[in-house]
C-alpha cells in the first residue's frame, strides 16, 4: 500500500472520528438515549445528517422534520456514489458496504489520490471509510457516556481541523485555472445561499456548477 | 414507538437509501463523455463548498471566527507543500489558540 495514502486516510479518520465525541454528547443532551445516539452513528453514519436530526428533534421539532433535514444533508452522499461506483466496481454485499461508507471523508481521500493512480484511490476509499466508521462510532460512544473531559471541540481546534482536512484533500485537484475557478465558484455559491435556504442545499446546489463547467469539453 | 425512535430509524433508512442509490445508477448513463466530465467535477465542488460552509457557516449565518484563521494557516501550509498532518494540526493549533486565548 502507498504510505502517503495510508497516512492521509488515518489522519482523516482520527481527526473526524474525534468529532464523534461532540455528536455523542449532543445526542444525549438532545434527549436521545445512549443506544439511540450510538445507533445513529452505526446506521446513519453521516455526521451532518446525525447532527441535524438530534438538533431538530432536541429543539422540539417533529420526527418528520428531523428526518427531512437530515435527508437533505444526505443527498450529497448519493452524488459521491455516482463517482465512486465506477471506480470501485463492486457488487452484491460489497456494494452495500461500499454504499454505507460513502461519505465526505472516504470520497475526499479517494479523489485526493488521483495522481497516485486508481489503486491508491480505491485503497484511500476503503481505508478511510472503515477508519472513520471505527473512530466515529468509538468516540460517539465515549461522548454519549459523558466523556465531557473532551469538552468543547472548539477548544481543541477541531472546528478548524475538519475543514482543513477536507481542504487538504481537494487541494491537489486544484492544479489548473479551470479547477480553481470551479472551486472558488463553489465556495461563493454555497456561502451566498447559506443565509437563505435550508442547511444542506447550499452544498448540493454547487452540483449545478459541476454541470455547467463540465458541459463542454475543454480545448 | 416514540418519536425519537422514528427519527433514528427513518433517518438511517433514508441515509442508506441515498448512498445506495448513487452506487446503483447504471453505468451506461455515466459512460458518455459529458457525464464523465461532470461526474469527475462533482466531488470537487461538493467538498470545496463543504470547506467553505464549515469554515464560516453557523446554521444560517456567516461568521468570521477562529476557524477562518485556522483554515487560512492550512492554506499557507498547503502552499508550502507541508505534509498532510502538518496541514491539519497547524489549523487546529491556530484555531485553538485564538479560541482559548484570543
Amino acid at each position: 500500500m502507498n504510505r502517503a495514502t495510508v497516512t492521509q486516510s488515518l489522519s482523516v479518520s482520527f481527526t473526524v472520528g474525534l468529532y464523534g465525541t461532540a455528536f455523542g454528547a449532543a445526542g444525549v443532551a438532545a434527549g436521545f438515549s445512549i443506544l439511540q445516539t450510538c445507533l445513529l452513528s452505526l446506521l446513519t453514519f453521516s455526521g451532518a445528517s446525525q447532527f441535524a436530526v438530534v438538533g431538530v428533534m432536541g429543539a422540539g421539532g417533529s420526527a418528520l422534520s428531523g428526518i427531512a433535514t437530515a435527508s437533505l444533508l444526505g443527498i450529497r452522499n448519493g452524488l459521491y456514489g455516482l463517482r465512486m461506483a465506477p471506480l470501485l466496481q463492486v457488487r452484491g454485499f460489497k456494494r452495500v458496504i461500499a454504499a454505507q461508507i460513502t461519505i465526505d471523508e472516504s470520497t475526499g481521500v479517494a479523489i485526493g489520490q488521483e495522481e497516485r493512480g486508481a489503486d491508491a484511490m480505491k485503497q484511500g476509499f476503503w481505508l478511510t471509510g472503515f477508519g472513520v466508521y471505527f473512530f466515529w462510532n468509538l468516540f460517539t460512544l465515549a461522548g454519549a457516556l459523558g466523556a465531557q473531559a473532551m469538552g468543547d471541540p472548539s477548544a481543541w481546534g477541531l472546528d478548524a481541523a475538519v475543514p482543513a482536512a477536507f481542504l487538504g484533500l481537494v487541494w491537489p485537484r486544484l492544479h489548473g485555472k479551470f479547477e480553481r475557478a470551479l472551486a472558488v465558484s463553489a465556495v461563493l455559491l454555497s456561502l451566498a445561499l447559506t443565509p437563505f435556504v435550508a442547511a444542506g442545499i447550499p452544498i448540493i446546489a454547487t452540483t449545478l456548477l459541476a454541470v455547467a463547467f463540465g458541459w463542454r469539453a475543454r480545448q | 414507538m416514540t418519536a425519537i425512535w422514528i427519527g433514528v430509524i427513518g433517518t438511517s433508512l433514508i441515509a442508506f437509501a441515498l448512498k445506495y442509490l448513487g452506487h446503483n445508477v447504471p453505468e451506461k448513463y455515466l459512460k458518455n463523455e459529458r457525464m464523465l466530465r461532470i461526474n469527475t467535477l462533482i466531488p470537487i465542488v461538493l467538498l470545496s463548498a463543504l470547506v467553505a460552509v464549515q469554515t464560516v457557516g453557523d446554521k444560517s449565518k456567516l461568521v468570521i471566527d477562529q476557524r477562518l484563521a485556522g483554515v487560512a494557516v492550512a492554506c499557507i501550509a498547503l502552499a508550502l507543500k507541508a505534509p498532510y498532518f502538518v496541514v491539519v494540526v497547524s489549523a487546529a493549533l491556530t484555531s485553538a489558540a485564538i479560541y482559548n486565548f484570543g
